[in-house]
């Protein structure tokens, strides 16, 4: 900036002084101006949407405080399909079948069940009620179910029906709803027939997209339901009383939930702040407002100063480098696939380049948590134990170059999410993938949507992606390059592969079963399908006075259902 | 002057319609859209959901559709949050980034005057100095880093002290309106003393200063009557497009400070490519801004009347 002006005057030492009083005169008056007018504001502002904080935890009122990650979109279990819709429901619904603290199966609103091979027997307790007071029923079940498969619902979730019988022709328009395989013997007795056997069933039932809607109370909502507070009706260990959008939400027990025994022993839960600023939920757990919050690796240092106990877990999801198997893709050819695979090792990615110490590296699509027949199926199938090998890759790239007819390769495209983690991965592999073969990769940013539909349209020849588990089975992941998966969007087309699938989806045998996983976890390492990166996990940290929170792989990733308040640990 | 302001609000209303346009044509343009999701979903779920929306019309359609609605002032169901008008998302939380909003400029207006008199005053001296400093530092550093770092400052001054005496996040008293605001307004502020400061030196060396002072007019009467008023005009004019910046402008101190404000639902709307709600903030924040362009020339015309002559 410049002075302007020809003739400048200064101006004299007297004059200086007198207008500095004025001047500060019109600063106490404006700063008497500006408290009128904020305490104005002050009381505007209580009409739109307050979060008023309170303390993480409340041990008088025996209540905590949370941070959300997102807004749910709605509150309709049948249609959701995001993290934060999923932690909500979690605690304020129950299905048929839930997780202990422990994350094992055991009855929710069935007492006991029965899984055949041509179908499922549920028994409803008597004291499950709806927040309303009506005893929940089969019918509410049924009403859920065919509600999910019918196409005018257009639930995103209807696939994960399927085994039942009938679900995916009247998800596709070929057969009316009423043909669903599910009816109310009594208000009791649930039947379920299947479409083939699914010995996994009770582990499927647990998922939100089965959970109960009450008819005449959906019908009641027009169109509304899951929109607000008393939009939904509730049959968990909380009841959510107040919604504001976009700011919060309290849950406050449930007095007439069947298991309180056990769950739900806190007063009230409040979600006061939506952030996805990581580092503004670490500020605001420091400063005693939140009781929890998970930490990045360049977070870890401030929380060892606090001494605060850092805790781990995994979130569930695994990443991995997709291949376009598509006819026209060069990476339609195999020996160009090993080449890639040979000269990478997720062990560096992840301990070199990555730095998340809770993060494991790769080594296949079926992460360390996933149980077997009776241990971890990591242990009972051990993946191949990879060995980088840049002299081999070479000698495969050679051999790919030669079956291709090409003088040289020519750049290929490397699609990747805009998260830091994601570009940083998709840089790493980038430079690797140069210095060890020669090969030249573009990297092509997408935000999520985009990045979803250009793997859709196979616009990409690697492209880095994952997957996290819906219900608590192999399977989970099992499935997911099968030829008829839509979520295959690399379209990798094995027959061997199929007919292993279809085993891992119908056999009885545990054993049988577990081994059709086994050879499914070879096939995808000897064919190359993908490279897998990393498991994901989180370091978090929580309320030493909050005892039995936990972070879950499977299911809510946040779950305060068996936490309570121990004011004496400090 | 009637026929001036109706002039300006048609000039706006082609400007809005202009945006729109522009908007939703560039929308539809990008790969993928609304439902795409996660979970891959068959054909004809994904065409119940597009009829639904009304997204297997063709372009031009939903267009002339998305005209007709816009004109009724009705911008349909967000596509995320799968039950709320954009209305209703629009009605809730623009109230909260005007508040802020309208706190950052008065802030910023009124830090922006007294420093920028105060510099004038002492010009070349050491309060000019300090000021200047500052303001430097106030324009060039980002608004998500002065946010990152005074949320930080405020969680170490409340551990230090041993209670919270301003929340860290969160909305809903006036306490925690202050900081984000005053972030919020930082830039602004920086900017308005710069102004204020070099049209301050340029009326005190103006000629009727000079006439004033010899005629032995008192410095105070001066200072208010002929240097303030005067200076503070190009103030006036750049206050009413930093109003619309400032209130349009708040996603990363939302963000930051967990406001529920509409600037969060802005940017999360464009990525999750919700056609509904891009659709309906971005004509939204469009009118206003073009709206307070106008009522700034309006105000310009009444405090200066040479405006008002020249159109």
């Amino acid at each position: 900036m410049s002075d302007t002006g020809s003739v400048v005057i200064e101006a004299d030492q007297g004059f200086t002084h007198s207008a500095g009083i004025q001047l500060a005169k019109f600063a106490g008056i404006a700063i008497a101006g500006l408290a009128a007018f904020i305490y104005l504001l002050w009381i505007i502002a209580g009409e739109a949407g307050s979060t008023t904080s309170g303390n993480a935890i409340d041990v008088e009122n025996n209540s905590i405080t949370i941070a959300l990650r997102e807004e749910p979109p709605q509150l309709d279990a049948n249609r959701a399909t995001d993290a934060s819709s999923l932690v909500v429901l979690a605690h304020v619904m129950e299905g048929l079948l839930g997780y202990d603290i422990d994350a094992q199966l055991v009855p929710g609103v069935a007492e006991r069940y029965e899984i055949r091979a041509d179908g499922a027997t549920f028994w409803l307790r008597e004291d499950s009620f709806w927040s309303d007071g009506v005893p929940v029923t089969a019918k509410d079940f049924v009403f859920s179910w065919k509600r999910v498969v019918d196409p005018e619902t257009a639930s995103q979730y209807a696939f994960i029906l399927y085994p039942i019988k009938n679900a995916e022709a009247i998800n596709s328009g070929e057969l009316p709803v009423e043909t669903l395989g599910v009816r109310a013997v009594s208000d009791r007795v649930l039947e379920v027939d299947f479409e083939r056997p699914t010995p996994y069933f009770d582990k499927l039932v647990a998922y939100l997209t089965y959970f109960p809607v009450r008819e005449d109370f959906f019908n009641s909502t027009e169109g509304r339901y899951g929109a607000d507070a008393d939009m939904l009706l509730y049959n968990g260990a909380y009841l959510l009383t107040e919604w504001v959008h976009g700011s919060t939400m309290r849950w406050v027990k449930n007095p007439s939930y069947w298991n309180r025994e056990n769950k739900g022993f806190l007063d009230e839960i409040r979600t006061a702040y939506i952030t996805q600023d990581i580092n503004a939920k670490l500020n605001l757990f420091k400063d005693g407002q939140i009781v929890d919050t998970h930490l990045l690796s360049p977070m870890l240092p401030t929380a060892m100063e606090q001494r605060w106990p850092i805790d781990r877990s995994m979130d569930g999801s695994v990443f991995y480098l997709e291949f376009n198997h598509r006819d026209d893709r060069i990476t339609r050819n195999k020996n160009f696939r090993r080449a890639l695979q040979l000269a990478q090792d997720s062990n560096e990615l992840v301990y070199k380049v990555l730095k998340e110490p809770s993060y494991l590296p790769g080594v296949s699509l079926f992460p360390a948590w996933l149980s077997g027949v009776s241990e971890s199926f990591q242990k009972e199938y051990p993946p191949v134990r990879h060995q980088m090998n840049v002299e081999k890759a070479r000698e495969h790239l050679e051999l790919a170059r030669q079956e291709l007819g090409l003088d040289e390769f020519p750049p290929l495209m490397m699609l990747a999410g805009d998260t830091p983690i994601s570009l940083l991965s998709a840089e790493y592999y980038q430079q690797l993938f140069r210095k060890n073969l020669g090969l030249e990769f573009r990297i092509d940013v997408q935000i999520f949507k985009q990045r979803l539909e250009k793997m859709r349209q196979g616009e990409f020849d690697i492209v880095l992606s994952g997957w996290g588990p819906d219900y608590n089975d192999v399977l989970t992941y099992g499935d997911l390059f099968s030829s008829w998966n839509l979520q295959n969007r690399g379209r990798y087309d094995s027959p061997e592969m199929d007919s292993w699938i279809r085993i891992a989806q119908s056999e009885l045998d545990p054993q049988k079963r577990m081994d059709a996983f086994g050879e499914i976890q070879r096939l995808l390492y000897e064919d190359v399908v993908i490279l897998p990166m990393y498991e994901r996990g989180f370091s978090f940290v929580v309320d030493s006075r909050l005892q039995n929170f936990r972070r879950r792989s499977v299911g809510p990733e946040v779950d305060y259902n068996y936490a309570y308040i121990d004011s004496s640990s400090d | 002057m009637l026929s001036y302001i109706l002039k300006r609000l048609a000039q706006g209303i082609l400007t809005v319609w202009f945006i729109a346009t522009a908007t939703f044509f560039a929308m539809h343009n990008v790969p993928g859209d609304p439902l795409t999701n996660d979970r891959a979903m068959t054909d004809i779920t994904r065409a119940n959901l597009e009829a639904k929306y009304g997204l297997d019309q063709p372009i031009t359609t939903q267009y002339l559709i998305f005209l007709r609605n816009l004109s009724r002032g009705d911008f349909g169901i967000s596509f995320v949050q799968e039950n709320r008008e954009v209305n209703d998302i629009i009605r809730e939380h623009f109230p909260v980034s005007a508040i802020l909003g309208v706190l950052a400029v008065i802030f910023a207006a009124t830090g922006g005057v007294l420093f920028g008199a105060l510099t004038a005053l002492y010009r070349n001296r050491f309060p000019d100095y300090l000021i200047m400093f500052l303001v430097i530092m106030g324009i060039s550093v980002p608004s998500f880093v002065v946010a990152a770092l005074s949320q930080l400052s405020l969680v170490t001054f409340n551990n230090l002290i041993g209670f919270t005496v301003l929340p860290v996040a969160g909305w809903g008293t006036i306490l925690h309106m202050l900081v984000p605001a005053l972030v919020l307004g930082l830039s602004t502020m920086a900017y308005l003393t710069r102004l204020m400061r070099s049209s301050m030196l340029e009326v005190t060396s103006s000629d009727y200063v000079r006439t004033a002072k010899s005629k032995g007019v008192p410095a105070t009467r001066i200072f208010t009557r002929h240097q303030l008023r005067n200076a503070i005009l190009p103030v006036v004019t750049v206050l009413g497009p930093a109003i619309a910046a400032i209130t349009t402008g708040g996603f990363v101190v939302e963000l930051v400070f967990a406001i529920p404000g509409l600037g969060r639902y802005f940017v999360e709307a464009v990525q999750q490519l919700d056609y509904t709600v891009i659709m309906g903030t971005t004509v939204f924040y469009g009118a206003f801004l073009v709206f307070m362009v106008i009522i700034v020339d309006v105000v310009y015309g009444l405090i200066d009347p040479r405006v008002r002559m020249e159109t």
